[in-house]
């Protein structure tokens, strides 16, 4: 453990006015660099000396990673660098996209949501405590999880996904990108890619140490959503022990297409569940193509949660996330459109 | 007409301060030279440092100037917790300060410092060191106790031991029961036995309560500078006078040598009550640099250094008759003392048990157990907060199966003026708790509120829960000063510390009643001992309202009596002539005649002796001898010891109301309503009044919801040491209106009526909303604290919980 907290060691600090100045230097310190957002997820590593970057990269005085615009060929494009309070008060995302409104809108606290960025909030590092607090865990490089044992303090950890590592993503706005089937445009040394925010995030199967595709020199520049699911049906929910300044215990995003009282697409997300926004596909399959009922409802959650693996101390998050893609399913039909 | 302050609404005289930002907390100091003091934090729940610290290559760093160790420290007896220690016996201790230009430096300095640290074996869980073979948290034992001494007249010393049930006691209980074993406090009140044969039915429960980080807004920083000889210390305290008198040992001076400077405090909630143990870090280390030092405490640092809520593991046993009537309490309590000195929380538990309830028989018994956990230290309502959100569930499971109203459960068992109360069964001055079981009924519309209980609506279901509790409201024998001087000002001079509550100016408004004089024109002196302060109660316990009215009453009648002897010298005639008001001292009945005030202040100087302090009273404590010192001369002085009899002891008294929806398909809970009704004497200051009752409760609330400590039970390692993982409530959490009402009739055994209101009010908030939860799970009770989401949502699922009846730290 560290033996002195809350005192951030020196780091060089840069502050790049364009976003390719920002991965020029990403690139050039590589590991050792620090992409700074909001500072919500950063300044915790910073402060208890666990991360120990050589250079921060402030990108907070690019411009264009600011703002809701119009995307070419349609939807909205949202600047990485944008606010979760912007996010989820901006007049254009609540019209056609109110379930990515509504996840910024429960993110936290309103102090926080004034400085954390959406960009921030997709890209921040799991919550574990045992990771976040400095020990030598398989996601630190390490070959144990401290939080996997029959001791361990593992109420908030996953229940689906875990591979060594069973901490989970905390992301509100993660699960509604999931659900709206958003990209993210990525800028890296090879120039731009966009990449589905399905595939954005990532377990520990793939890559122990990291959260998201993003590797060293690479950074979130702008998050796009469809029009293919502007002004759709929608749900989000989040439960969390305190009204406010809490992450989510489960959390489930739903976004459906109904014409005629029939489902004709669904897309179902739950998260901090797993180590990733977890995309509910059977549970999609039993709903689309039907006119939900509450069997239907029933029966969606039931098949969600199968297949769960509980921890401990966490067993209760598998009736949680099934209750809640119930109420999601039934919910999200009886919405009207915004 | 007098003068009527107490009971109305004013503006304290922090205020402007407070909201412009020029109120100076302790981080706030700044001073010439100054360097910044940053701890080593111990990484394990007890170790110790082996060998020689070696600080060579941080003292060579440009900018470090001083390191603090365990042998700089003045001698202390071993049972003390210190500032820096080469035994930790928790996680987050500190083994050592360093002073540097900046805390940068500090800590970089710090982590080049070579410590070899031994790990020894800890304890978390206290039943657990009660096992045999369990874990010592210390070297020298597992409980502590407090030995009366053989030899009469010497005070009773705390001890630590090592004690272990038996096999046989675990094998008995089976987990499912606290075990039977051997207690250190153990008190009856007729015989429990008979009692419960006696009884109609009969409740016995597993409980458990938490233990919680106090938490205060500002943390504990401090900063202390050396000046002629004289220490300058600006800590962060709740109390002023007893801090300096008490800590100037630890600091190494004389309380003459030591000046303590505090006029704004951002809470304590008890965990600065003597101010706190990391003083002499900025003290210690600006003697030895002879700069200034200040030693600023981060909320994570807090968590550690700051202070913590005793927790229970306990048995409670009920016995009913059929009309409600508590005929027998059994009660066991095991306390998680963490590892320092011996906490009264599981007393006050006691007495606040047997107030609360008047059982006619009673057993109480009680150990207190070492853990390697952050220090306790009282912390609002210490033990009453506990046992009332322990027991008062148990009263409605037996209402519920006697068919007996649960606000009518409380009136039947509640005390009265008369009653008497702990295993001394002695006498109280006043207890008007059925009046505020009446103004409760009114207040939340009680007939028509209750039968919202368990109604479901969509996915939500209704509870209501009451509560009463407890808390004892004001200490006695303490001194008032102030001085009138020949401006026409009175300059009070006040010990009360400034920490949040008002207290500190709302006593001060006794001396402007009783002298009939303009309050405008009343200069408090505050929070500075340089300035000449008065022997003043802690302000804790709920004692300042009562402790210091008093005092503040007997020094300005004391005034009045100087007053009217001028006058009569004067003008002749006898001084019972005269009267004080409107800022003169002149004839009964003839309020122009006389002099003024400022007249007899100048005369008061010219006399000397006693009228302008040159000769002070005998029986005022030495402190307030030494602090008088600074107004001899300047007027007429007034200045007095409490002597007004009190035949009892002070309680103070709150019904709590919570009207809670619990979502049956995620767990979640929505606090609805809350309201909450006082007896503590005649009302000083309705506005803070109501926020001591909300303040207190929403307080509570943290407690039955949320805040607790998570420990890894293998390595010791805390994971509850910030504000977002100790989950204490926010605002948000809150209604946004919430209710409050007041008896308000003066006790009679205070010449001001005013009974202490700051502890009484958590457990009230904390234990109405726990029964509310189990009200709405159709009285399903959990039987331990917090209740969170995933506790409510097996419970309705029919699901088993991870955790067993006495699981502490998770």
């Amino acid at each position: 453990m560290s033996m002195i907290r809350d005192m951030m060691p020196g780091f060089e600090l840069f502050q790049p006015a364009t976003a390719q100045d920002a991965v020029a230097l990403l690139e050039r310190y590589g590991d050792d660099a620090w992409a700074l957002a909001g500072g919500l997820d950063t300044f915790d590593w910073l402060k208890d000396r666990i991360k120990r970057p050589r250079a921060v990269v402030d990108l907070g005085a690019i411009e264009s990673l600011r703002g809701v615009r119009a995307a070419a060929g349609g939807g909205l494009e949202i600047g990485a660098m944008t606010t979760l309070t912007e996010v989820s008060r901006d007049a254009s995302v609540k019209e056609s996209y109110a379930l990515l409104a509504k996840a910024a809108g429960l993110v936290a606290t309103p102090q926080i949501r004034n400085q954390g960025t959406i960009g921030g909030n997709v890209c921040q590092d799991t919550r574990c405590w045992y990771y976040r607090g400095g020990w030598p865990c398989y996601r630190a490089g390490g070959n144990i999880c401290y939080a996997d044992t029959p001791a361990s303090m593992n109420r908030e950890h996953c229940v689906f996904g875990a591979s060594r590592c069973v901490a989970v993503n905390p992301s509100d706005t993660a699960g509604a990108l999931v659900a709206l089937d958003a990209s993210m445009v990525v800028l890296g040394r090879g120039g731009e890619k966009v990449v589905k925010a399905e595939e954005f995030f990532i377990g520990p199967a793939v890559d122990i140490t990291r959260m998201t595709v993003l590797r060293p020199g690479e950074m979130l520049t702008a998050i796009r959503l469809p029009a293919e699911w502007a002004g759709a049906h929608y749900y989000f929910e989040k439960a969390r022990d305190r009204q406010s300044w809490d992450f989510a215990l489960v959390s489930v995003a739903a976004a459906m297409k109904v014409e005629g009282g029939t489902v004709r697409d669904v897309r179902l997300v739950a998260n901090s569940v797993a180590p990733y926004p977890m995309r509910l596909k059977a549970a999609e399959a039993q709903v689309r193509g039907k006119t939900v009922d509450e069997r239907v409802a029933q029966s969606a959650g039931d098949i969600a949660v199968r297949g769960a693996r509980p921890l401990h101390q966490n067993s209760f998050k598998v009736p949680l996330m099934r209750n809640l893609v119930r109420r999601a399913v039934r919910e999200a039909t009886a919405t009207t459109t915004a | 007409m007098a003068r009527t302050y107490h009971g109305t609404n004013y503006t304290p005289p922090d205020h402007y301060a407070k909201v412009t930002g020029r109120a100076r907390y302790a981080e706030d100091w700044r001073a010439d030279g100054m360097l910044f003091a940053k701890c080593m934090l111990s990484p394990m729940p007890h170790c110790r440092v082996r060998g020689k610290i070696d600080a060579t290559a941080a003292l060579a760093m440009p900018g470090v100037h001083a390191i603090l160790t365990q042998e700089d420290l003045p001698e202390h007896d071993p049972l003390d917790e210190t500032c820096v220690t080469n035994e930790p016996l928790f996680e987050g201790q500190a083994i050592l300060a360093v002073a540097a230009d900046s805390e940068w430096i500090a800590a970089d300095a710090i982590e080049k410092i070579k410590v070899d640290l031994e790990p020894l074996p800890f304890a978390l869980d206290p039943l657990d060191s009660l096992r045999p073979g369990g874990p010592n948290a210390r070297r020298d034992g597992n409980v502590i106790v407090r030995d009366t001494p053989s030899e009469p007249g010497k005070p009773p010393k705390n001890v630590v031991k090592e004690q272990k049930w038996t096999a046989d006691a675990f094998a008995a209980a089976g987990g499912a029961r606290l075990p039977d074993g051997e207690a250190h406090v153990e008190w009856a009140i007729g015989d429990v036995g008979k009692g419960f044969e006696e009884a109609d039915f009969v409740i016995d429960r597993p409980l458990y309560h938490q233990s919680n980080t106090h938490h205060p807004l500002e943390p504990r920083s401090c900063m202390a500078y050396w000046q002629g000889g004289k220490l300058f210390l600006y800590p962060s305290t709740q109390s002023i006078t007893i801090t300096h008198a008490v800590t100037a040992a630890s600091l190494g001076v004389q309380p003459q040598d030591y000046v303590l400077i505090c006029e704004f405090c951002g809470g304590g909630f008890g965990s600065k009550i003597i101010g706190t143990v990391n003083m002499p870090i900025p003290a210690l280390l600006a003697k030895k640099t002879g700069r200034p030092v200040m030693h600023r405490v981060s909320r994570y640092e807090e968590n550690y250094m700051g202070r913590a809520r005793t927790g229970f593991q306990a048995q409670a046993k009920m016995g009913f008759r059929k009309d409600g009537r508590l005929v027998a309490l059994d009660l066991y309590l095991v306390q998680d003392n963490g590892p320092y000195s011996i906490q009264s929380d599981m007393n006050s538990a006691g007495a606040v048990a047997s107030l609360s309830y008047q059982p006619v028989n009673m057993r109480f018994r009680a150990v207190s157990v070492l853990t390697n956990t952050p220090p306790r230290f009282a912390q609002r309502a210490p033990g009453g907060a506990q046992i009332t959100a322990m027991l008062e569930p148990l009263l409605d499971a037996a209402a519920e199966k006697l068919g007996v109203d649960r606000l009518e459960m409380r009136r039947i068992n509640a005390p009265d003026s008369s009653s008497k109360f702990d295993g001394n069964q002695g006498p109280l001055t006043s207890a008007l708790v059925r009046e505020a079981i009446d103004k409760t009924k009114t207040l939340v519309d009680w007939d028509n509120v209750k039968k919202l209980s368990r109604q479901k609506k969509g996915t939500k279901v209704t509870g209501v829960g009451v509560a009463l509790s407890s808390y004892t409201a004001g200490a006695l024998g303490f001194d008032g000063l102030m001085v009138l001087r020949p401006d026409g000002k009175l300059e009070l001079h006040t010990g009360v510390g400034n920490l949040g509550t008002h207290s500190f100016s709302d006593t001060a408004r006794t001396a402007a009643e009783v002298l009939d004089f303009p309050w405008e024109k009343v200069e408090l002196i505050w929070g500075n001992t340089s300035k000449g302060l008065p022997w003043t109660s802690v302000q804790a316990g709920s004692m300042t309202t009562h402790s210091a009215t008093r005092a503040i009453h007997a020094a300005s009648m004391d005034l009045k009596k100087k007053l009217q002897e001028i006058a009569a010298k004067d003008l002749g005639g006898s001084p019972d002539a005269y009267e004080v008001s409107n800022e003169r001292v002149h004839r009964k009945g003839a309020p122009g005649s006389g002099m003024t005030l400022a007249k007899a202040a100048e005369r008061a100087i010219a006399l000397g002796g006693k009228f302008d302090g040159h000769e002070l009273p005998e029986d005022i404590n030495p402190y307030t001898k030494g602090g008088a010192q600074v107004v001899v001369g300047k007027g007429a002085v007034g200045v007095a010891k409490d002597n007004y009899e009190r035949a009892g002891s002070i309680y103070s008294f709150v019904v709590g109301f919570a009207r809670v929806e619990i979502d049956t398909e995620t767990g979640d809970v929505e606090i609805m309503d809350y309201a909450a009704v006082t007896d503590c004497g005649r009302v000083m200051n309705p506005r803070s009044l109501a926020a001591q009752l909300h303040g207190g409760a929403i307080q509570g609330f943290g407690m039955a919801l949320g805040q607790k400590w998570i420990f890894d039970p293998q390595w010791g390692q805390s994971f509850t040491h910030r504000f977002y993982s100790a989950r204490p409530p926010s605002i948000l959490d809150v209604p946004s209106v919430l209710k409050a009402d007041f008896v308000n009739v003066p006790d009679p055994h205070t010449p001001v009526g005013a009974k202490g209101i700051g502890e009484p009010p958590i457990g009230a908030g904390e234990a109405a909303l726990v029964c509310a939860i189990s009200d709405a799970l159709g009285g399903h009770q959990f039987g331990r604290t917090p209740i969170m989401l995933d506790m409510i949502l097996n419970a309705l699922e029919g699901r088993p919980d991870y955790y067993q009846p006495f699981t502490t730290l998770t």
